[in-house]
């Protein structure tokens, strides 16, 4: 929901990022001046064909390694996200949902989540959890995502469906109750009543105090969490920002008329 | 400091035992071939990996006066419900067992006390290669006592052989030893359990003999956790039966140097085993696991699974032999070395070996040795974790594996704890 008395969250301004270059080959520029801004109760879809950017846009957000920022900033309620290590933007309240989660065999579900959530409350200045208490807290959570509770006591993500491993991440995110959420392609590869599931998941999750950035192909999922902003990335920019109409256009035109026009 | 000959005289001078009869017999012969054998030189193929010079700058002097030790000093490595029998630097520790709840069906006693057994003729020095292995012939001359354990029938509570070495004025040498028969179709879980008290000098020489008849099955867990400053060298041999099954998870955690031989031999048909092994080292540790599985009967099955994990500069080896007999047809065996480097200045070297000599056999291995996953360890810190947990988590989920296979919740959690002591940082 769009209120511009509401607090700015995110605010970046020019940024560029190159992926790192591996022995002696320079890194490649992928993007080239990212403008955007954020403030808390909003919804945002960013879209774009692939290569486009997006993606790495989400990445150097949560601070991956593969990407070396060259180039403009971005504050996250008042502090210098790029100062800030991977861990320490997910304990000021970033979270990504990663495009391809990853499996952690060995590890199982609820032991991450727990370590994770007290994780979290350290930061807060919060009272740690120990495995009871917590698994009272999860038996609701998991019911965000309609998970049975059997996922908990399996590995991360280990044999778990596509569909299963994009509704671990909205999880996590029930979870850690991040300011903003940066859901990477969630809606790749869910089939509709995953994909009903996933959205359910993030619209209860949404309050006017934390923000969501969905990076997304497809005009699909925007059906079910409907964006306050629609921006078009390309070439490494945004090149269109519009409301959530602007989705619909481009499910109806494709994209090249917007590539012309920039 | 002493010579590597200085060092192994020193050891051949350790406390003469006197037995009667045929182990007199053996103990003589034994001294003779350890005498003969002297210590492997680092050519030696078995050996090459191996740097032993850590071992060769002490004199290990024999134990002359046993410690005495009350429950509450070992508390920590006690298993609840166990069937229990301790050694302290090599001598029973009666005060410490507990054979209460032995029940029928299995014997569990000093072997020491029981050498007028047949079994225990039968079977004691015939599996173990004495004239072969000087260390096998230093124990097999040296050892003052050892776990007797014989299983008729199904044993339901664990049988924990729990091996301490107390800390000593002067770096000691200490021989256990055990001897387990397997009757045909009894059922058995083993733990033997090599621990440390204080952070004395000591080098535990250990011999285990291990005879499954046939359809007998054993769970065998070999936990080394001594001290920092021990080393460690032990074999096993085991002998199994016509469709037999056989399960090893062997652990090395602790231990300035320590090497573990398992060799295992089927010589019935149809027989089972299960191979885990695991070392988590760190700092200037050596572990190095050798194992050898002979197929020696047809339709023979045998499934290894490996880890090593190697942190600061430590050097961690896995050899792992199969060989496949000419007899030996329709054998099935599977084998995987995985390796995991925590740091640049670790060392891990892992060499597979196959022999094969019939053509009808199916036999896979493989072996990889890696870092941290990168794309985990992001998505861990992604999660708020810091790089020293999210990583500790990874090598504690990389160890897990092998870990879980031992059928014993208490054991497995208090394992967990002792890796997890190891790498500070992850909450248990």
């Amino acid at each position: 929901m769009i209120n511009k008395g509401s607090k700015i969250l995110l605010e970046v301004k020019n940024l560029r990022a190159e992926i790192a270059g591996v022995a002696g080959v320079a890194g490649i520029e992928i993007l080239k001046g990212v403008d955007l801004t954020v403030r808390a109760g909003e919804v945002h879809a960013i879209m774009g064909i692939n290569g486009s950017g997006k993606s790495t846009f989400s990445k150097v957000l949560a601070g991956h390694p593969d990407y070396t920022v060259t180039g403009g900033k971005a504050v996250f309620e008042g502090k210098d996200l790029f100062s800030l290590a991977p861990e320490e933007r997910a304990r000021a309240g970033i979270f990504l949902a990663f495009q391809y989660p990853v499996e952690i065999p060995g590890v199982s579900n609820s032991a991450l989540l727990r370590l994770a959530y007290n994780t979290m409350q350290t930061e807060r200045g919060l009272e740690e959890l120990d495995p009871l208490e917590f698994d009272d807290l999860i038996q609701e959570k998991i019911k965000v995502v309609e998970m049975d509770p059997s996922f908990l006591g399996r590995s991360v993500n280990e044999g778990f469906s596509g569909g299963e491993k994009k509704r671990n991440e909205i999880l996590q995110m029930a979870v850690l109750e991040p300011k903003l959420a940066i859901l990477d392609e969630t809606d790749s590869g869910l089939d509709i009543d995953a994909l009903r599931i996933v959205a359910k998941g993030v619209n209860s999750l949404l309050s006017s105090d934390n923000a969501v950035v969905m990076v997304t192909h497809y005009q699909r999922l925007l059906n079910y969490i409907v964006p306050d902003y629609v921006h078009v990335m390309d070439g490494g920019r945004i090149v269109r920002t519009g409301g959530k109409e602007l989705a619909l256009e481009l499910e109806a035109r494709g994209y090249d008329w917007l590539r012309a026009a920039a | 400091m002493l010579t590597k000959e200085q060092c192994f005289e020193q050891l051949l001078l350790g406390k003469a035992v006197k037995s009667e009869g045929w182990l007199e017999q053996i103990r003589t012969a034994a001294l003779e071939h350890a005498a003969n054998l002297n210590f492997p030189s680092a050519s030696h193929d078995d050996w090459r990996f191996t740097d032993l010079s850590a071992l060769f700058q002490h004199g290990f002097h024999p134990v002359a006066t046993y410690a005495k030790l009350t429950l509450s000093d070992i508390e920590k490595f006690l298993i609840p419900g166990a069937i229990r029998l301790v050694f302290v630097d090599g001598c029973y520790a009666t005060e410490l067992s507990d054979l209460t709840q032995t029940g029928t069906g299995v014997t569990v006693a000093s072997l020491a006390d029981r050498l007028g057994d047949p079994w225990v003729e039968k079977n004691f020095g015939h599996h173990a290669p004495y004239k072969q292995d000087a260390f096998v012939a230093l124990n097999t001359n040296f050892f003052e006592d050892g776990a007797w354990v014989h299983v008729a029938s199904e044993v339901t509570r664990p049988i924990h052989l729990l091996h301490i070495a107390t800390k000593r004025e002067v770096p000691s040498a200490i021989y256990p030893r055990c001897l387990v028969v397997m009757d045909a179709s009894s059922r058995a879980t083993m733990i033997e359990d090599y621990v440390g008290l204080g952070d004395g000098i000591y080098f535990s020489n250990a011999v285990t003999e291990v005879v499954l008849e046939e359809h007998a099955q054993l769970q065998h867990v070999r936990v080394q956790r001594e001290e920092k400053n021990a080393f460690h060298i032990g074999h096993c041999s085991v002998e199994s039966g016509r469709a037999s099954v056989y399960t090893a998870t062997s652990l090395a955690f602790g231990a300035r140097m320590s090497r573990h031989t398992l060799h295992v031999t089927q010589q019935g048909e149809g027989a089972e085993m299960h191979l885990n092994g695991l070392a988590l080292i760190s700092g200037r540790q050596i572990a190095d696991t050798h194992t050898q599985i002979d197929h020696a009967a047809p339709r023979g099955k045998s499934i290894q699974l490996h880890k090593c994990i190697a942190d600061g500069s430590a050097h961690a080896i896995f050899s792992g032999k199969i060989v496949v007999h000419v007899g030996a047809v329709g054998t099935d065996s599977a084998q995987s070395s995985r390796n995991l480097l925590l740091s640049g200045k670790a060392r891990i070297d892992t060499q597979p070996q196959l022999e094969i000599f019939n053509d009808d056999v199916s036999c896979k291995h493989g072996a990889t040795v890696g870092q941290i996953d990168a794309d985990a360890l992001f998505f861990l810190k992604s999660r708020g974790l810091t790089e020293e947990r999210a990583r500790n988590l990874l090598t504690h989920a990389f160890a897990a594996e092998i870990i879980a296979k031992i059928p014993m919740p208490s054991l497995v959690e208090s394992l967990g704890r002792t890796i997890l002591e190891r790498m500070s940082g992850v909450p248990t």
